[in-house]
């Protein structure tokens, strides 16, 4: 079977241990976390993880069930990528003197679209916000003029379907 | 959730009981039903066994000589009273040590709640002496662990790990508790956890999925049915036997299974896996509808899943989401409780005989009897085999005794030649196989079912990992059998070394000690058995004893466990000799 990119999105309680609980899921079968998010979710009280793999679907289905596994794990989905909206955002810190010296490096900012998050005599720092090649791209862009720091997130993402978690707690309630 | 008042606390006035989170712990665990744990002290959870001290006439506590040892008896508690089993230990070594009992509760489904000492809260993360992350180290082996660092949480967490341990499909939960919270005092009032709101323990069945799996029931020519555990677990023995008797299904089972249904039965045929017998093997690939109910298809069962039972429709009757299409694609799943999805399945049933289907079994049986059983139970040669020392113990017992079994050539032959009459009476390492398993579970099975009689059956191996536990069965005296068939060999590897590995007989062999001394020198009756004609006698006179017994049997050095799946290969390879 073909390897593909997934998002898988699990919903839990807020617990300590989890995170170890579900990394140590991917570590047993050797499939990379390629990125890893973890935020309260648009339930109160409710954590989701933002875990993004390349493997194929065979295994995501098997390491979403053993994720539902877990106790404090209320559901857990799994997406490819035409299946959601997700973005990632990135940092970069830069010499403030390149602005003066290499101008094409406003045009690099322009077209890409990236904001300026803080200017200072010594540095300035640019954030983009967008798909992994979009990043990829400027980065490529800006690296022949030297990047101070660079700092990407884990994909974040949404899922063009819905995903019930308030449903099932609501019929838990009422069990 | 409602605060159940528990009946053995004096609680005078409504005030709540102002105690330690030592003394609440142990409140708990009488709530729970708990009157036996296995554990053994140490600087981290004294606080407790202080308490355990002040209430022995209601909860026993029996000292191991090994925290192993405690787990393990714990597991065989469980396993033979479908209860809670329950292990205590100190922080650090005395933690550790029940990882690989921790292991094996998980791999084979067992409830047990162990608790575990550890430094205190402000000392935690330092290197303290004894300090050891257990919850870090028994997460991936845990159905649920927590460490509990306030003397308030003892009460809720206590009621949830009992609750997770035994609910759906049972496990080991791990309870680390620092020492502050131990010495801390609380208002303690106990409520049993009834529910938890992101665990869905128990899958109600879809009766679509029971309806399309009645369909191919009705519809199967050579049906066949593979139980495992499941049916224990999930208290479904006789609507299995219901099921097999109205369909006229031969049913076979993993070593989990085993005592599931009666051995007598005429439609029960036999063991699946790797030294399972042969038609049950051979015919998986003949059947056109495979059942499997409460079993995992574990690759000891399946061999090379590439040529496993791809002829047939496969139903699964599973309690566990995850184990669904985990390792063997299946037509029809049935999520949920084994009992009770066959409780709507049955009346959907129609009647069958399918008697040409069972003449298959009876033919693969009399030619596996040609070759390998009738010289396994009723040898021509000198050398005594595993075979007849295990018909010996179900002559003796009338096949009601719960058999006991650790890991290795010993235990494959057990398993194919005990007979029995009654659940849950075969208990033993299958899914991880730990050697060094049966003398402790034995303990724990006698003290878990005292009116029956249980027979540890070990080889001179794994005898030897937890060979001191003889202490706990002689200061308890414990009436528990043992017999060590002592082939001065771990017998499994060398006979993988003699067929694939062109006999190289790496660290086989062993130079074992006087077992009788041994036995002897815990002051334990002791018998060595080296002849034929003095083992139906001497296993008589074992069986008969009121007091623990110790029966060391010399049999043949090297003999091999057949019928054989080689590592890898299809059921259809099966090998006779």
């Amino acid at each position: 079977m073909k390897k593909q990119w997934f998002t898988i999105s699990v919903y839990s309680e807020n617990n300590v241990g989890l995170l170890n609980r579900i990394s140590g899921i991917f570590l047993k079968r050797h499939i990379n976390i390629e990125s890893l998010n973890v935020s309260k979710s648009e339930i109160d009280g409710v954590s989701k993880f933002t875990v993004v793999v390349f493997t194929t679907k065979e295994w995501t289905r098997k390491i979403v069930a053993q994720i539902e596994k877990q106790i404090e794990v209320i559901k857990a989905f799994y997406h490819t990528d035409d299946e959601t909206i997700y973005q990632e955002s990135a940092l970069f810190k830069i010499a403030s003197r390149l602005l003066f010296d290499e101008r094409q490096i406003q045009n690099i900012i322009k077209d890409s679209h990236a904001q300026i998050v803080t200017v200072s005599r010594e540095f300035f720092v640019l954030a983009k916000t967008g798909r992994r090649e979009e990043i990829d791209a400027m980065h490529d862009l800006l690296e022949p003029y030297g990047i101070m720091q660079f700092v990407r997130t884990g994909r974040i993402a949404v899922s063009k379907a819905e995903m019930r978690i308030s449903a099932l707690l609501k019929e838990f309630e009422h069990k | 959730m409602e605060t159940l008042k528990v009946k053995h606390i004096k609680t005078e006035n409504q005030t709540p009981l102002r105690i330690s989170g030592a003394e609440a712990l142990i409140h708990c665990l009488l709530a729970e039903g708990v009157d036996l744990i296995y554990g053994y002290p140490g600087g981290a959870i004294m606080p407790v066994y202080d308490e355990l001290y002040k209430f022995q006439d209601r909860l026993t506590h029996i000292l191991t000589r090994h925290e192993q040892g405690a787990i393990h008896a714990a597991q065989g508690y469980a396993r033979v009273s479908g209860r809670v089993g329950v292990a205590m230990a100190t922080s650090g070594p005395g933690a550790t040590n029940l990882v690989t009992g921790i292991a094996d509760a998980q791999i084979d489904s067992t409830p047990v709640v162990c608790i575990t000492g550890q430094v205190s809260r402000h000392l935690l993360g330092s290197d303290a002496f004894q300090e050891t992350d257990i919850i870090g180290i028994s997460t991936p082996v845990t159905k649920w662990n927590y460490q509990i660092t306030k003397a308030s949480e003892i009460p809720q967490i206590m009621a949830r790990a009992f609750y997770i341990a035994k609910s759906g499909r049972p496990g080991p939960v791990l309870i680390d508790i620092t020492k502050n919270a131990q010495f801390d005092e609380l208002d303690f009032s106990y409520a049993p956890c009834k529910a938890v709101r992101s665990y869905d323990p128990l899958p109600k069945p879809d009766p679509r999925a029971i309806e399309a799996a009645a369909a191919l029931i009705n519809a199967a020519k050579k049906p066949y049915i593979v139980f495992g555990q499941g049916v224990i677990l999930g208290q479904a023995e006789a609507q299995l036997k219901a099921l097999v008797e109205k369909a006229g299904i031969p049913a076979a089972w993993t070593i989990l299974g085993l005592s599931a249904l009666d051995s007598n039965h005429p439609l029960n045929v036999g063991m699946v896996g790797m030294h399972g017998n042969y038609g049950p093997n051979l015919l998986t690939n003949e059947c056109d509808l495979l059942i499997a109910i409460g079993m995992r298809f574990d690759d000891r069962v399946t061999g090379d899943l590439n040529t496993y039972a791809k002829q047939a429709k496969i139903i699964h009757f599973e309690i566990d989401p995850a184990e669904i299409n985990k390792n063997v694609k299946v037509d029809v799943p049935v999520l949920g409780d084994a009992r009770e999805s066959l409780e709507i399945l049955l009346p959907k049933i129609k009647k069958n005989r399918h008697e040409a289907w069972h003449e298959a079994f009876k033919k693969k049986y009399a030619e596996e009897f040609e070759v390998v059983i009738k010289n396994d139970l009723h040898p021509t040669k000198e050398g005594l085999t595993m075979g007849e020392v295990v018909e010996a113990i179900n002559q003796a017992t009338q096949s009601k005794a719960v058999i006991v079994t650790d890991v290795g050539q010993h235990q494959m032959v057990t398993c194919r030649y005990a007979r029995f009459s009654q659940t849950k009476s075969n208990i033993t390492s299958g899914g991880l196989g730990t050697m060094g398993f049966a003398l402790p579970a034995a303990i724990g099975a006698k003290m878990g079912a005292m009116d029956r009689e249980v027979v540890a059956v070990i080889g001179d191996g794994g005898y030897q990992m937890n060979i001191q536990e003889l202490a706990t069965i002689f200061q308890n005296q414990t009436p528990v059998k043992i017999v060590v068939l002592n082939n001065d060999h771990l017998g499994m590897v060398r006979q993988w070394q003699e067929l694939f590995f062109e006999r190289r007989y790496a660290s086989t062999v062993m130079t074992n000690p006087d077992f009788v001394k041994i036995a002897e020198g815990y002051y334990l009756k002791a018998k060595r058995v080296v002849k034929r004609d003095e083992l139906k006698a001497s296993v008589e006179e074992m069986i008969q004893s009121k007091e623990p017994f110790f029966l060391e049997v010399k049999v043949e050095k090297e003999d091999n466990v057949f019928p054989m799946i080689p590592s890898g290969a299809s059921v259809s390879d099966i090998r006779l000799k």
